[in-house]
């Protein structure tokens, strides 16, 4: 067996409310030392994790929207947005932060990470995740 | 490839079962624990989604939480299979990894 | 089997973490190995030796306990979430200047990466949660 899985963190969180967003964020930074394939997949309210222009300077608690837009350089390749969950919250891709990664061995850049996908596809990145962190 | 799901969820209250049916490929299986054995139940406006699913999924719910909420064996629907603990150990194993929708 | 199990929901408040308990126990009365059960968000309050149930009601706490002393089990709390919400052991009570500790025993606070390398080594990562 491969020492390299497949993980997908799956994100069905609003932000703020709870803290499962930012804590599962944390997840994924630490993760970053260990070298797998990671992918994050956000749905139903989990969507508004990535939509731009949070500002939680009255409500006081600590804005962790910044940190999405570095995740590239944490090792994520891919930001997954489930289509179905975003039209149902009146959203489209514009509303969205972009993401940009790069590998700095190969110089391989691209400008955004964030994909939003149908049905058929999120079965399939399912499908294909050796390990589903769900939190 | 086959994976096993688990819901924890009402169907009434969220939806997570919806999800894991929908987002799951054929052959894949579905455990009901905790609240989410509310979905087993018949004659509920969820059943129509749990008998379709059972076109191609496998589904199972947990004896304990099935006991806990008073859901009888004749009140959970045909073909929904009922395991312990020990079955739920089981199900692990024989699936290629387990996937959480709560 | 070598199985990973992760909890995210503190005792009483939730069923996640009894589901996890059985689940834990009867993987091990089947021969299987658990390599580590790791508590993060508010399941890291399955961790303080101060809990005092009623006494008609399981104990939660002492339970993950016995399981651990039995089968020497690895039971992990996620250190950042520990810190969060007032989970102490005596390193950690030394590290920020804190006047007590309430760790139970067999269980022990270490970082995210254990919660990562569990998964890498398991077979499967199984997750109970809200």
């Amino acid at each position: 067996m491969s020492d390299i899985k497949k993980f997908m963190y799956l994100n069905r969180r609003a932000p703020y409310g709870t803290i499962y967003a930012w804590e599962s964020l944390e997840v994924v930074l630490i993760g970053a030392a260990f070298d797998q394939e990671v992918s994050l997949m956000f749905m139903d309210d989990g969507v508004f994790q990535l939509v731009k222009g949070s500002d939680t300077s009255e409500s006081d608690m600590k804005n962790f929207m910044p940190t999405y837009r570095t995740l590239g350089d944490y090792g994520v390749r891919h930001l997954y947005v489930d289509k179905a969950s975003l039209e149902a919250r009146g959203l489209t891709a514009d509303d969205l932060i972009e993401v940009a990664w790069e590998d700095f061995e190969t110089e391989e850049e691209v400008d955004n990470i964030v994909e939003a996908v149908d049905a058929d596809q999120v079965v399939q990145l399912m499908a294909e995740s050796e390990v589903v962190f769900s939190f | 490839m086959a994976d096993l799901l688990t819901v924890n969820k009402s169907p009434f209250e969220k939806n997570s079962l919806e999800l894991a049916i929908k987002y799951s490929q054929p052959g894949s299986a579905i455990l009901l624990i905790e609240d989410g054995v509310y979905g087993a139940m018949k004659g509920t406006v969820a059943e129509a989604m749990v008998k379709g699913a059972m076109g191609d999924k496998k589904m199972y719910a947990l004896k304990s939480d099935l006991k806990a909420r008073a859901i009888k064996d004749d009140r959970v629907i045909d073909g929904v299979e009922v395991v312990d603990y020990a079955g739920f150990v089981d199900l692990v194993e024989a699936n290629d990894k387990v996937q959480a929708w709560l | 089997m070598k199985l990973a199990v992760q909890v995210n929901e503190g005792p009483y408040q939730h069923q996640a973490t009894d589901s996890a308990y059985h689940f834990t126990k009867a993987a091990l009365e089947k021969g299987h190995e658990v390599f580590r059960v790791f508590f993060y968000h508010d399941g890291v309050l399955n961790g303080t030796r101060l809990t005092t149930p009623p006494q008609d009601d399981r104990n939660i706490v002492n339970r993950w306990v016995e399981l651990a002393e039995k089968y020497d089990l690895d039971l992990v709390l996620c250190v950042a979430a520990a810190q969060r919400r007032g989970l102490v052991d005596d390193g950690e009570a030394e590290r920020n200047k804190k006047d007590a500790t309430n760790i139970a025993p067999k269980f022990r606070i270490s970082g995210l990466g254990q919660l990562i390398e569990a998964a890498i080594q398991a077979d499967r990562l199984v997750v109970f949660g809200d």
